[in-house]
């Protein structure tokens, strides 16, 4: 039977010639990240299963990125970081990005694809539920907890069942006040946040390859919102593009087979979709902005692997630029590298970092921040009844901080337009 | 395997997510240290809005006030439990505060990978919905070889959904017991 691209990777990875949907294979794994909040608790079972002595598979497919809990006063996540670089100096791992150094990274999965460890064809895990984002790369990738993780470290394989792939086609480039988190919560709005669970989500279409690489970075990164495997999207030139300027690692790139079966296909008309949010407390509660626009928001919040790379702050400057915010902005570029670029990229003669300081906006340091609360010392957590406009990836009861806050979900044009009024506006109010 | 899981039930609605499960604050404790793991059962479930807690009426604290597990045994759950993030501390923190099994739906894949492979609770799959036939303090005896359990409360009984693939990991114990007995890994 012909195979979709994830069936395809997951074959190749099973040194099989063909797997079907539902069977349960073994499969070798490219590469494995982990980060301060789930790398401690895999060191431990990786300790305890294989023995105080015991070296991971291959130290050139370890890959370990702090990211989490940085910028605060919890001794705990300190001592987490201390845990990491522990294990890295005695496994004599290379790809290690440690706190406090040049090498410092932030968000693990911008900061993965910054470095070059996102390569068509591979298979990567990772013990964050974001490691869908590199689909975007034609890869297979996906989120796994302690356990998993802690087993592959010490062998290279994983068990996987074969996920079904619904298809998701954009018709047609995107309108200029659209952008790709538009999209997703649009399919995630559609399909429910249990309706992809077990399967895998492929993105196709001019829509999607008129796309640059974070854009589709975005795409991918939420298939976890609807309860999605993977997200997949078949590398083109700008892929290869992409990859080729970050690493010098061979790579094979994988594609469906000719008649490959999918589980279901949708298709969208990009030009007749509009700007949405995904309204408290889920990321399918979905909304046109103009059926919730003028509704109170008490902050604007601009980061995180979802919402803040580069093509994001550039969307918010255009709205922000020469303007003043109405409500508490927050700025919060995922990796080093992304902060680095707000001091070089510029819209008529001013750096996106003198437009968002002009504004009124507070730019902060380079982590997940806010974006899943974390400790209560936090930049930009919500620690009371705030009701949050975000480019994050989750809006359940609390994701932000406290259980009394709310959060809704938008694209980085949505929240720059609404941070401007203090009220969710209407992007193409501003373009 | 045991044959049979007895005791109270904690019912709660659908999309049960991993910050409701353990807020995000409280993943800085470190699963490999004892002590600190049992902070996780203090905390389990305390992100689930207080309406959502204990249905039918809500209001009612999983772990109450002051103590470090839960009178609760089983849960019984809507769809899509354990939705959200890969935190492994979710099942553990079921685990730590008394959890043996959870009843729902279906569950975000992530979860489901994470209890059975972990081997911290069996996670059971209905073919109706039961969350709201249930209530909160209600006696189930889950019966693993009938598929099935009972509310001994109401005296009536329900299917489950049989476990399927995941029984030799389950029955093994965790996955790294089963890649050994099936000869993945090395004893």
């Amino acid at each position: 039977m012909a195979m979709t691209l994830t069936e395809n990777i997951l074959a190749r990875a099973a040194k099989r010639n063909e797997v079907v949907p539902g069977e349960n294979i073994w499969i070798d794994v490219d590469v494995l990240m982990t980060h301060d909040v789930c790398g401690p608790g895999t060191i431990g079972i990786f300790k305890d299963k294989f023995g105080e002595d015991a070296k991971v598979w291959d130290k050139e497919k370890v890959v370990i990125i702090p990211d989490h809990y940085i910028y605060t006063a919890d001794q705990k996540a300190h001592r987490n970081i201390d845990i990491l670089r522990e294990f890295v100096k005695e496994q004599d791992l290379p790809h290690y990005y440690d706190v406090g150094t040049d090498r410092y990274k932030g968000v693990c999965h911008i900061a993965l694809a910054e470095e070059g460890h996102t390569r068509p064809g591979e298979i990567l895990f990772g013990t964050d539920s974001h490691t869908c984002t590199a689909g975007a790369f034609g890869q297979f990738a996906t989120g796994i907890g302690n356990t998993d993780a802690g087993f592959i470290m010490g062998t290279g394989k994983l068990w996987v069942k074969v996920p079904p792939t619904m298809r998701f086609v954009f018709d047609g480039e995107l309108p200029p006040y659209l952008m790709a988190k538009d999209l997703i919560l649009r399919i995630i709005g559609d399909i429910g946040v249990g309706g992809a669970t077990y399967r895998a989500m492929e993105f196709a279409g001019d829509g999607v390859y008129s796309l640059n690489m974070e854009e589709r970075m975005t795409l991918c990164n939420m298939v976890i919102e609807g309860g999605g495997k993977n997200g997949v999207i078949e590398p083109d030139q700008v892929t290869l593009d992409f990859v080729k300027s970050k690493t010098d690692k061979p790579f094979e790139v994988i594609r469906a087979q000719e008649g490959a079966q999918y589980y279901m296909e949708k298709v969208y008309k990009s030009k007749d979709l509009e700007p949405v949010v995904a309204k408290p407390h889920s990321p399918d509660n979905k909304a046109n902005v103009s059926e919730v626009k003028g509704t109170n928001v008490d902050r604007a919040y601009i980061g995180s692997c979802t919402g803040g790379k580069i093509t994001d702050f550039i969307a918010a400057a255009k709205i922000l630029k020469g303007n003043q915010v109405k409500t508490q902005t927050f700025v919060m570029p995922a990796t080093t590298e992304v902060a680095r670029n707000l001091k070089i990229e510029k819209l008529d003669g001013k750096t996106l970092e003198q437009i968002f300081l002009d504004s009124g906006a507070t730019i902060g340091p380079s982590s997940c921040g806010a974006c899943l609360g974390g400790p209560l010392d936090t930049l930009g957590r919500l620690n009371g009844d705030e009701i949050c406009i975000s480019t994050t990836n989750r809006n359940f009861p609390g994701r932000m901080g406290s259980k009394s806050s709310a959060v809704y979900l938008a694209s980085p044009y949505t929240v720059a337009a609404s941070a401007l009024t203090g009220k969710i506006t209407d992007p193409r109010d501003f373009i | 395997m045991k044959k049979s899981i007895q005791g109270k039930v904690f019912v709660l609605g659908d999309d049960v997510d991993t910050d409701q499960i353990i807020p995000a604050q409280y993943l800085s404790y470190n699963p490999a240290i004892p002590e600190e793991r049992k902070m996780f059962g203090v905390y389990a479930l305390c992100g689930v809005p207080d309406a959502q807690s204990g249905l039918p009426k809500g209001n009612i604290p999983f772990v109450p006030k002051g103590d470090k597990t839960s009178p609760y045994t089983i849960i019984v759950g809507g769809k899509n439990f354990g939705c959200g993030s890969s935190r492994e501390h979710a099942p553990i923190s079921l685990q730590a505060a008394g959890i043996e099994a959870v009843i729902a739906e279906f569950y975000a894949r992530i979860f489901f990978r994470n209890s059975v492979n972990g081997g911290y609770l069996i996670p059971f799959e209905t073919p109706k919905r039961l969350c709201e036939k249930i209530s909160t303090g209600d006696e189930l005896k889950i019966d693993l070889e009938k598929n099935e359990f009972a509310n001994l409360t109401t005296g009536k009984t329900y299917p489950l959904t049989p476990l399927g693939d995941i029984v030799p990991i389950i029955e093994a114990g965790d996955v790294f017991k089963y890649a050994k007995q099936s000869g993945m890994l090395d004893n």
